[in-house]
């Protein structure tokens, strides 16, 4: 008997279903949300978090954590409201000495043999330092040009939808599809092999954590064009939002199993769940918790779905 | 492949000696492969057989000694020259990534496949070369490798290795290819490897099956303590001499087995009959019980189902039931990062912690020593690490760690895939001596030598058990006859 469906369409499943029941809560409670300007405004601040997202789960990808997610983002917006608006080249200079730095990490992480939640936790001081070093206090101002492609208007589809869709798009091609991607999956899923294969794991974790600094990078530029001003702290819930949004989104920790649709998915539903419960009038003071109370229920149900598979599977 | 006048030697080396630490593993091993001939390589766990395959495939460097590729002196000799001379490998553990597909799977192993449409034409070899070492394998190449089974992802890897992309394939070293393969799988691929090396291509062949070895093979390396012992044309050996030359006995079998009367008697172990097909499961006290049929026909969930079902309770006592003996180390057998000693104490922990808690340590270690003689665990002290030891010695390890439980039963599933003849020998004589003493052992193996030692045997077909074997009735024979007559209906 085979399948009807892939164990990766199961694992988009539960994200996309969530997603959707959430979508429609949203609605019934606030008819006025389902117009152009109402799902801009309900999605426009998932656009940095579906990239920082992205980023954690490249990280996660080959096995490691990413706990200076939070204080990186919020570094780069500071760098983009400040250096990258008054002295461009400056600033792109400075976003390609933190790419190389990520690389470096990447590097040092697997030849030292170091735990990146260590590695990674050490470095979020460094970005948080750096980033109160430039903006003291919360200040700067964002480049014309993100604020401009942040703010437009484009016909029929919101630019927080179409902008969610490209992040999806191109990082799917990215990792899903391309024959760079399938060596960093490989990375995550048996490092031994793809070494024995003759790749050098060095050069691809240094690779992966490059790519995952610049989305990290888009992500501080494009929250920088919603807010335009910044802040050293401005992010740093980013952190741990990223990591939910993966696993919200069918990844896993570890054995390179992961999913950028799911990714992208799971930001969406935790920025969602936010409105939703400020829609249902729950109290500030209550709606981390209830937050988290959705992040369960949805991972309870993909526990049990894998459990359904694996039954399905023995039998 | 090779026209050329003289017939350069596809890999030649001389003189390698590689040690890790006081152990040599190579001593001066030379070895000569040329085109178009298979190397049978023989020779106990710990021989050095995996070492030289390293160095050959160029993840090990030895530590003197030079490799010649084609002739010339290689002077760094690493994964990627061994590659671009197309020398390829099959592992003994098995290593694809499971979370990438079949299709991904290709392309980690063929660099060259990069560009637009290299799916499709991954897809394409792969699939052509599983249809035409495995034909019918029914494997879809898009599926994840963690759907297959160990059987299947064998195949995959072995597929793998032999389809040619860029460089063509020289030299493919079978590692143990045929230990997750049952018997007709086992036949194509030998099948295979003789069309291969027909048409010019070379393989080092290496398997503990014998008969495999001497019908597959040009030419027999021995291998002994990382010392090359004998080295003759297969035709010149038989399955004694190889033995011989290894320096084990083959210890003659047991000619009559007793049928121990069991009607009247309790039971130690039961199962109804799986999924409401086949014929009961029984296992009475004092008894080695094999599970035979042919690979991956539910033996492992037989096992795994007997062993959860008595364990896995959070209100278990002190005393187990059973206990487990892995077949997949690298898997779920040890645990890599520990000593030998507390591999080894893992499951009878209770047995060892005092009251309050504690561990007690006097107590531990003379537990690792006691069984460290006893088995003959061949290292300096028990406090090494456990990958320190050969893949035999790691498996005798896991057999003590369940034979130092008090549980009476112990379920084992192909716990000797890759094991020596030697250390095979040694454990059969420590399960019958415990069998005698009144332990259960339930025993699936894939190798028939095995099953036939069995005092009842269960033959499984899909799922199901099919026939109980009794006494003088287990024989290969039987056991044959019952796994395909159950095929058949």
């Amino acid at each position: 008997m085979r399948k009807i469906l892939s164990s990766d369409t199961i694992r988009l499943l539960i994200p996309a279903l969530s997603l959707t029941i959430l979508l429609i809560s949203v609605f019934y409670l606030q008819p006025r949300a389902m117009s152009y300007t109402g799902l801009n405004l309900l999605f426009n601040l998932s656009v940095p978090i579906a990239l920082a997202t992205i980023a954690q789960m490249l990280i996660m990808t080959v096995n490691d954590l990413d706990l200076s997610m939070g204080t990186f983002v919020s570094f780069i917006a500071c760098v983009a409201a400040t250096f990258l608006q008054a002295t461009p080249v400056l600033g792109i200079l400075i976003l390609a000495a933190a790419v190389a730095t990520y690389a470096a990490m990447g590097v040092l992480i697997h030849v030292r043999n170091l735990p990146s939640i260590v590695v990674t936790l050490g470095m979020s001081f460094v970005w948080g330092g750096l980033a109160v070093l430039i903006l003291p206090a919360p200040g700067g101002q964002a480049p014309e040009w993100i604020r401009a492609v942040m703010i437009s208007k484009p016909p029929f589809v919101p630019m927080a939808i179409i902008a969610s869709i490209t992040i999806a798009v191109v990082s799917h091609f990215l990792i899903m599809r391309s024959s760079f991607g399938v060596i960093l999956r490989g990375v995550g899923g048996n490092a031994r092999s793809v070494e024995r294969a003759g790749w050098s794991i060095i050069r691809a974790r240094a690779a992966t954590y490059a790519l995952a600094a610049v989305f990290a990078i888009l992500a501080g530029i494009s929250l920088v064009g919603l807010t335009t001003a910044a802040d050293a702290n401005i992010a740093l819930r980013y952190t741990l939002l990223s990591i939910a949004g993966v696993i919200l989104g069918g990844g896993e920790f570890t054995g390179g199993r992961v999913s950028p649709i799911g990714a992208v998915i799971g930001a969406l539903t935790l920025t969602l769940a936010g409105s939703f419960l400020s829609f249902l009038r729950i109290s500030p003071d209550w709606q981390i918790g209830a937050q988290g109370a959705i992040l369960i229920v949805v991972l309870g149900l993909r526990l049990l779905l894998n459990r359904l598979e694996r039954r399905e599977k023995r039998a | 492949m090779t026209d050329e006048p003289q017939r350069h030697a596809v890999i030649e080396v001389s003189d390698a000696r590689v040690s890790f630490g006081a152990v040599k593993a190579l001593d001066g091993v030379t070895m000569t492969i040329m085109p178009g001939e298979c190397v049978g390589l023989v020779g106990h766990n710990g021989a050095g057989k995996s070492t030289i395959v390293n160095v050959i495939n160029g993840g090990l460097t030895p530590h003197s000694g030079t490799i010649r590729c084609s002739g010339t002196v290689a002077p760094r000799y690493g994964i990627g020259t061994a590659r671009a001379n197309g020398v390829r490998c099959v592992f003994q553990e098995l290593s694809l990534c499971p979370n990438l597909t079949v299709i991904e799977n290709t392309r980690v192993m063929h660099r060259t496949l990069t560009g637009w449409g290299w799916r499709r034409r991954a897809a394409a070899i792969i699939k052509a070369k599983l249809d035409a070492i495995f034909p019918g394998h029914g494997i879809d190449v898009a599926s994840p490798v963690s759907d297959l089974s160990i059987a299947e992802r064998q195949m995959v890897e072995i597929a793998t290795a032999f389809s040619q992309v860029a460089q063509p394939v020289r030299l493919v070293i079978l590692d143990e290819p045929t230990s997750s393969l049952d018997a007709s799988l086992a036949t194509q691929l030998l099948a295979y490897v003789r069309t291969f090396v027909a048409s010019g291509g070379s393989v080092i062949f290496i398997s503990h099956i014998l008969g495999e070895i001497l019908s597959t093979s040009d030419r027999i390396v021995v291998m002994k303590d990382g010392r090359v012992v004998a080295e003759r044309a297969a035709a010149e050996f038989d399955e004694h001499s190889l033995v011989a030359a290894m320096g084990s006995v083959v210890k003659g079998r047991d000619i009559a087995k007793t049928i121990k009367p069991t009607d009247g008697l309790q039971p130690l172990l039961t199962a109804p009959p799986r999924r409401g097909k086949g014929l009961p499961f029984q296992a009475f006290s004092g008894e080695i019980i094999g599970l035979a049929g042919l690979g991956g026909h539910g033996q492992t969930d037989a096992l795994v189902d007997l062993y959860l079902s008595r364990t896995g309770s959070w209100l278990n006592g002190r005393a187990p039931q059973v206990t487990f003996v892995a077949g997949d180390r690298a898997l779920n057998g040890v645990f890599p990062l520990w000593s030998i000693l507390k591999n080894l104490s893992i499951a009878h922990l209770s047995g060892l912690s005092r009251r309050g808690g504690m561990l007690d340590d006097p107590g531990e270690a003379a537990l690792g020593q006691a069984w460290k003689e006893r088995i003959e665990i061949r290292t300096p002290d028990v406090d090494n690490p456990i990958l320190s030891l050969s893949g035999g010695n790691q498996q005798k390890v896991l057999f003590a760690r369940a034979l130092a439980t008090p549980a009476p039963a112990v379920l084992m599933d192909d716990p000797m895939r890759g094991v020596d003849i030697g250390t095979k020998q040694e454990v059969y004589a420590i399960l019958r001596a415990e069998a005698e003493k009144g332990r259960t052992f339930i025993w699936y193996s894939t190798e028939m030598d095995e099953v036939c030692l069995c005092d009842r045997v269960y033959v499984f077909n899909n799922g199901a058990i099919v026939a109980e074997l009794k006494g003088d009735d287990v024989t290969e024979k039987n056991i044959l006859a019952a796994s395909f007559m159950g095929a058949a209906a």
